[in-house]
């Protein structure tokens, strides 16, 4: 019985062994490449013969007509941060009004915002595209970053369905308290409700930071082939394009090193967020 | 609750459309007057400051149908009839060029005043009820409130009016108004032979649909069910594969007598820290055919030196490799998902099953699925609804080919989406691409309602808050 449940036991050690492996080579595959000192695509081996930093400080040196990592950097960081900023707004108030206010409109909207949810999100866009281009946005690139800002964040109202379940389970109580005392729902709402939603609010403000960072449909849309002024995910991909891919072949793997970094940690503070405000407002 | 509804005086908004048609019934000619003179009830009750509003809006609205609204109805109704062209200039002695009409911005500013004159008739309606309103409180012997105290209910019992109204902006301009757009799209021939500017495209009605299921030679249903068949089949295994796999890592994992239990999650986690885009991207290149997965192969001795496997080149395998790719990204996920929910399985019921003799396997099969399928059904089928959408997998990964004759500019592995999206962006026929974009909401709207419907939160949401 005892050598039985060895055997087991090494075998379930030796089937983790070999599937986190499985899990592990691919990231390690794209950390050595992103240190190899040989450019270029196709190798017949897979560990580098050198090593350099230069890939990484590649990306940082402005090349006249090359592609230019920084500056994609900061246009994703100038779109995620005034995107999330308008989409939190946006996300709080209406979760705010669904679970709160009572009103003629409100049961209509909910079952408009989850109609509108199934259609598949880009299936407007060229809509959307004429009506930024009517309005005048696509004019130059700088606009454009601002209609990109515009797309990510106009619909973002429709997405108040995790916040909305969050205020609910603030208590009423609370509010019938600040009633009796003569509070204004207002009152209630900026007094109250949020500063007891600081785990949902951050979580909203970093769910729409990261959207940009990722999204690749809609800037590629919108940016079409004007490279100064593409976004991160758009940039990167651009360097796996034939024209590119053999200058640039490393360089891609640094960039998204280079990146995966400071997603993961904002994706982690999502995840310690979200179990915050899963386990509710006000403990006890 | 009590409390709050005694504080707000008029019942405004509460019930708006029963108040509607109350205000048509009871009111008096003053108030039915209101319909037509915005906000002439609540001038000639002593509320300039709210007339004044209402009147703005409806002059603004009839000044801008006169001008432009009408029009664009009329053209919305054509789609444009004066073809671009070249007509002699007597002027200048030369053909000059002319524009034409332009039916997509025809089209676009017809919804756009359609939208408008649906807030036209909210406010049409809102100034009935206030003169209602205002109708009702002087015949109770009260004081109409004034514009400042209109405003300060802003704050209190008609918050909801100003936290909507700039998210509703938004959300009319960047989704419905898109949207109708292309829904309309669906029912006029503005495909590739018939691109703006310079030509004109019309109402076709259902034809599109009816291209889109058959199967002649001018139709497009060789191409549609086969890819509707990959979509379902890719939707089924994606989201299965992920599920039972991740669950039965979950188990793995946390089974008494594995050792090191936060190492092994740590390392299988360690790929959820990569941005899928990036994976997809890393992936794509790694089973490229002088990629390191084909070297290693090579270097193993598996295959000739000169020899490579076209991962992503023939259809069959390229679906697999999909699928397989999406277990990579997908399992970590689940395993930490389903690692709680395993917790909570009675221990008793596993205990039982070891006294009556049960084998792992049958406890698994017995026990631990059915438990599992049970409490996690709404997130399966989102997680399916998810999968049929799931644009960025199949476009960085294959990017929808390999490439065929069979299909009208589809690939072997594309999915409805992503044959949308190139029909759309890199064909044009955007009347095509709309078709199967009500479809894939026709699609997806089934199942979400289906997963909607069986959640508490939906049914029993006043008990749920407290």
């Amino acid at each position: 019985m005892k050598s039985r449940k060895f055997l087991l036991n090494s075998a379930a050690h030796l089937v983790l062994a070999v599937l986190s492996l499985v899990w592990v080579l691919p990231i390690i595959f794209a950390l050595l490449t992103s240190f190899r000192a040989e450019s270029g695509s196709a190798k017949t081996y897979i560990i580098p013969k050198a090593f350099t930093l230069e890939n990484y400080t590649g990306l940082f040196n402005v090349n006249v007509g090359g592609l230019n990592y920084s500056r994609w950097f900061f246009n994703t960081l100038l779109v995620a941060a005034a995107s999330c900023v308008l989409s939190a707004f946006f996300i709080l108030c209406v979760a705010y009004a669904m679970s709160r206010l009572r009103f003629t409109m409100r049961r209509p909207f909910m079952n408009v915002a989850l109609i509108l949810g199934m259609f598949p999100g880009f299936m407007s866009m060229i809509a959307v595209y004429y009506i930024l281009k009517g309005f005048g946005f696509l004019e130059s690139g700088a606009t454009s970053l601002v209609a990109l800002v515009l797309v990510y964040s106009g619909g973002a109202g429709l997405g108040f369905y995790i916040t909305k379940g969050f205020f609910d389970t603030i208590p009423k109580a609370l509010d019938e308290a600040a009633y009796l005392d003569g509070c204004t729902k207002w009152q209630v709402f900026t007094k109250i409700t949020l500063p007891l939603s600081k785990p949902i609010a951050v979580y909203t403000l970093i769910v729409s930071f990261m959207a940009p960072w990722t999204d690749y449909i809609f800037a590629k849309v919108i940016m079409g082939q004007n490279r100064d002024y593409y976004t991160i995910a758009i940039g990167l991909w651009t360097m796996l394009e034939k024209e590119f891919i053999e200058t640039y072949y490393t360089r891609f793997f640094a960039g998204c090193v280079l990146i995966s970094i400071p997603i993961s940690i904002l994706f982690l503070l999502t995840q310690k967020f979200y179990t915050d405000s899963m386990s509710g407002a006000v403990k006890g | 609750m009590k409390a709050r509804n005694s504080k707000a005086a008029p019942p405004d908004g509460e019930a708006g459309g029963f108040l509607t048609l109350e205000a048509i019934k009871n009111g008096d000619t003053i108030t039915r007057l209101s319909l037509l003179v915005f906000g002439l009830g609540n001038l000639l009750r002593g509320q300039a400051g709210r007339f004044l509003l209402y009147i703005v809006v409806e002059v603004a609205y009839l000044v801008y149908m006169a001008v432009y609204g009408f029009q664009s109805l009329v053209n919305m109704s054509t789609l444009g009839t004066v073809l671009a062209g070249e007509e002699f200039s007597e002027e200048l002695g030369i053909f000059v060029y002319t524009p034409g009409d332009n039916s997509m911005l025809f089209l676009l500013y017809g919804v756009m005043t359609i939208v408008i004159t649906a807030g036209f008739l909210c406010v049409m309606a809102s100034s009935l009820r206030s003169a209602y309103v205002t109708q009702k409180l002087q015949a109770a012997g009260f004081k109409p409130p004034s514009l400042g105290a209109d405003i300060k209910t802003l704050l209190d019992q008609n918050l909801h009016k100003l936290l909507m109204t700039w998210p509703i902006t938004g959300i009319l301009i960047f989704t419905i108004v898109p949207l109708v757009f292309m829904v309309l799209i669906a029912f006029t021939n503005y495909d590739r032979t018939h691109q703006v500017p310079g030509n004109l495209f019309d109402w076709v009605g259902l034809t599109n649909f009816q291209a889109m299921f058959s199967f002649t030679a001018t139709g497009f249903g060789r191409t549609f069910f086969p890819v509707l068949g990959w979509t379902l089949i890719w939707a089924v295994f994606a989201t299965f594969s992920n599920y039972i796999l991740g669950m039965l890592l979950a188990i793995l994992i946390n089974r008494n007598g594995t050792r090191f239990k936060a190492f092994w999650r740590f390392m299988f986690v360690l790929s959820i820290a990569l941005p899928a885009f990036v994976s997809l991207l890393t992936m794509r290149t790694i089973f490229s055919n002088s990629g390191p997965f084909n070297i290693l192969l090579q270097q193993l001795g598996i295959l000739a030196s000169n020899q490579t496997v076209t991962w992503w080149g023939d259809p069959m395998l390229a679906r697999v490799m999909i699928i397989v790719v999406n277990i990579w990204i997908g399992v970590p996920y689940t395993m930490l998902t389903t690692t709680g929910i395993l917790q909570n399985i009675p221990a008793e019921l596993y205990e039982a099953a070891t006294v009556d003799g049960a084998s792992p396997v049958t406890t698994f099969f017995k026990i631990t699925l059915p438990y599992m399928i049970f409490v996690m059904t709404p997130y399966l089928i989102t997680a399916f609804v998810g999968n049929i959408n799931n644009f960025n997998v199949i476009y960085l990964l294959t990017g929808g080919g390999p490439e065929t004759l069979e299909y009208y500019y589809a690939g072997k592995t594309d999915l409805l989406v992503t044959w949308l999206y190139k029909l759309t962006i890199q064909e044009k026929d955007y009347n095509l691409g709309s078709v199967i974009g009500i479809l894939v909401f026709v699609l997806m709207a089934v199942f979400s309602l289906l997963a909607y419907r069986r959640s508490g939160a939906y049914k029993n949401e006043e008990e749920f808050q407290k």
